[in-house]
């Protein structure tokens, strides 16, 4: 806030401006109380005045400050007053060394500030490398592992595959499906990613039924959830609501995919949905152990891990819902709760249609 | 001499290989073609009995070679593409696609696709009773059975159902059901086809959070399944 606040007076005309109306300013506040103070105090504190200008501003008004300050104090302060003119050779040796000194003042600060600036954008590129570096290989790893998995297991049964019994023949095979699939996420949530930075993700918005969306994400992972337990609580009255199918499908599969992953088997899933107020709300609650407290408000940032957390994984999903969520105009909270696991609300405003009137003869 | 013969064009030599070595070994005859041109002449000398069709092809628009091939080749086209966003399989569907498969696909449910669309080509001839299951469909005397009982069924709920079973394993887009069920100027009323589908799966599906016949294609429209899994 600072920088740009500094960066503000230093650019452009209003520097200039700046400069002269404080030296300006200061001269005529001095001016009434020189006969008291001395004009050589008055010196002082014009040349205070331009160091302090020069913390603040770049080289060429500083420069301008200097240059204005000692004709001023020439002009106005050193007798005869309203005039050039220096009668006392010690006056026109002040008046250079003055010159010299306010110069000096504002060249020096300069550097200073210029190395400043040099030294900070070292750091800022030092600190973009490492989290480029970190970035880089844990994308690396995340895609090398299940190369290395499906090459290795590729390699055993192209050569001499006789050694290996029928079983672990089948458990090879199912390494290679297993790391495809693996590689395959990874993809989808990678372009998901940038689509949202692109921001060319434009929800299209239908009338659908939240009941049929929320059990088309549960069936989506019918294997991972095989074996949790999924409670799903909807109002029967649940109207239409106006969403993006395909968006909101995939927010909540990535939640319950995470759910699936990080929650042990045979605990409970409980998703409840409701409109209320114009807003569409979706809770899912697990029954794991819940984030560590600390990471509770990073849980949707981009590439964000959990720690002790099994390995595996670049923390894209929840970063993905949260955005495809948002592109709806909605919020996402995630909280622990009292008893265990990690409660997620999301909050939708949307319209509502209850579709009624549809109903129409029977046959026969 | 009676083996189907599939079309396979894509310019993926990977995807070839794999398609070629699936579709032999279950006795289908394959003809290959690596860009959108050579498919329309192969098309055009050897009609095959379906064609698998990539988007990305390096010289022509899989979607314009779609619209090529409509314009004379009646029998099934189904994509299989690394495109998976609603639009371009909207698209697809409206250019006249019987079926769309993203890449990658599991090679079960590719043939699964295969043998519906080239089931539902040689079945013009109409059947005035169909079983699927524990449902069936006797279109002379409109009834629909469930576990032998008589569906209660309003009339848009018949009709939205035929329409449904008569494109069996085909997805067909909201858009075109509302069309023909409703008309042209309920294009916008999407709750309308909800309300029916919802109410339609209360009454023929086991469970209707899990349909078995009705079967959601997200933000794309709705395919019917025939044969339970």
């Amino acid at each position: 806030m600072k920088k740009i606040l500094t960066k503000k007076y230093t650019q452009g005309n209003s520097a200039y401006l700046i400069s002269i109306l404080i030296i300006c300013l200061i001269s005529a506040i001095c001016y009434p109380f020189s006969d008291f103070i001395g004009y050589r105090t008055v010196a002082l504190i014009l040349l205070f005045t331009v160091s302090v200008l020069a913390m603040k501003l770049s080289l060429y008004p500083v420069l301008l400050s200097a240059i204005l300050s000692a004709f001023i104090w020439d002009f106005f302060f050193i007798p005869p007053h309203f005039t050039f003119h220096v009668s006392k050779s010690e006056d026109v040796l002040m008046l250079v060394m003055y010159f010299i000194v306010a110069m000096l003042n504002g060249v020096l600060t300069a550097r200073i500030k210029h190395f400043e600036s040099l030294a900070i954008q070292r750091e800022e590129r030092v600190n973009a490398l490492k989290l480029y570096d970190t970035l880089f290989n844990s994308i690396s790893h995340e895609f090398r592992t299940p190369i290395a998995a499906i090459l290795g297991a590729t390699d055993n049964l192209l050569t001499d595959n006789s050694k290996f019994s029928e079983a672990n023949k089948t458990n090879l095979y199912q390494e290679i499906n297993t790391a495809a699939d693996r590689l395959n996420r990874l993809v989808g949530n990678l372009l998901n990613v940038s689509r949202l930075e692109s921001g060319s993700i434009r929800p299209k918005l239908d009338w659908y039924d939240l009941t049929e969306l929320i059990h088309t994400a549960i069936n989506q992972l019918e294997t991972e959830l095989k074996f949790h337990e999924v409670k799903v609580e909807l109002p029967p009255n649940l109207p239409f609501l106006k969403l993006d199918f395909g968006l909101l499908e995939q927010a909540i599969y990535n939640i319950l995919y995470n759910c699936s992953i990080y929650t042990p088997e045979k605990t409970l899933i409980h998703i409840s949905a409701d409109y209320i107020d114009g807003e569409c709300i979706i809770k899912i609650q697990d029954n794991g152990k819940g984030f560590p407290i600390g990471d509770l408000s990073q849980v949707f940032t981009k590439f964000y891990r959990s720690k002790n957390t099994q390995t595996g994984g670049l923390g894209l999903g929840l970063s993905i819902t949260k955005g495809f969520i948002e592109a709806h105009g909605g919020t996402i909270k995630v909280g622990n709760t009292a008893g265990s696991g990690a409660l997620f609300t999301i909050e939708i405003p949307t319209k509502a249609n209850w579709g009624d009137d549809f109903s129409g003869g029977f046959l026969q | 001499m009676n083996n189907p013969t599939i079309l396979i064009i894509d310019d993926e030599v990977q995807i070839r290989k794999l398609l070629e070595i699936t579709l032999s070994a279950n006795d289908f005859r394959v003809h290959e073609a690596s860009t959108g041109k050579e498919g329309l002449i192969s098309a055009a000398m050897h009609p095959p009995d379906l064609i698998l069709l990539d988007l990305g092809l390096p010289d022509e628009d899989g979607q314009s070679i779609l619209k090529k091939l409509r314009e004379w080749y009646k029998a099934p086209v189904i994509i299989l593409s690394v495109r998976d966003n609603e639009d371009d399989i909207i698209q697809a569907l409206d250019n006249g696609a019987n079926d769309y498969l993203t890449k990658p696909f599991r090679t079960g449910e590719l043939l699964a696709r295969i043998r519906t669309a080239l089931r539902l080509a040689q079945n013009t001839e109409n059947v005035p009773l169909r079983e699927y299951g524990s449902l069936s469909i006797d279109f002379t005397a409109r009834i629909v059975k469930k576990n032998q009982e008589v569906l209660k069924l309003t009339t848009t709920e018949y009709q939205l159902l035929v329409l449904m079973a008569q494109n069996e394993g085909r997805v067909l887009t909201h858009q075109f059901i509302l069309k023909i069920i409703w008309g042209p100027s309920y294009l916008e009323q999407s709750q309308y086809l909800r309300v029916f589908v919802r109410q339609l799966r209360k009454k023929i599906e086991d469970n209707p959070d899990q349909p078995k016949y009705i079967i959601t294609e997200s933000g794309v429209g709705y395919r019917f399944v025939g044969n339970e899994k």
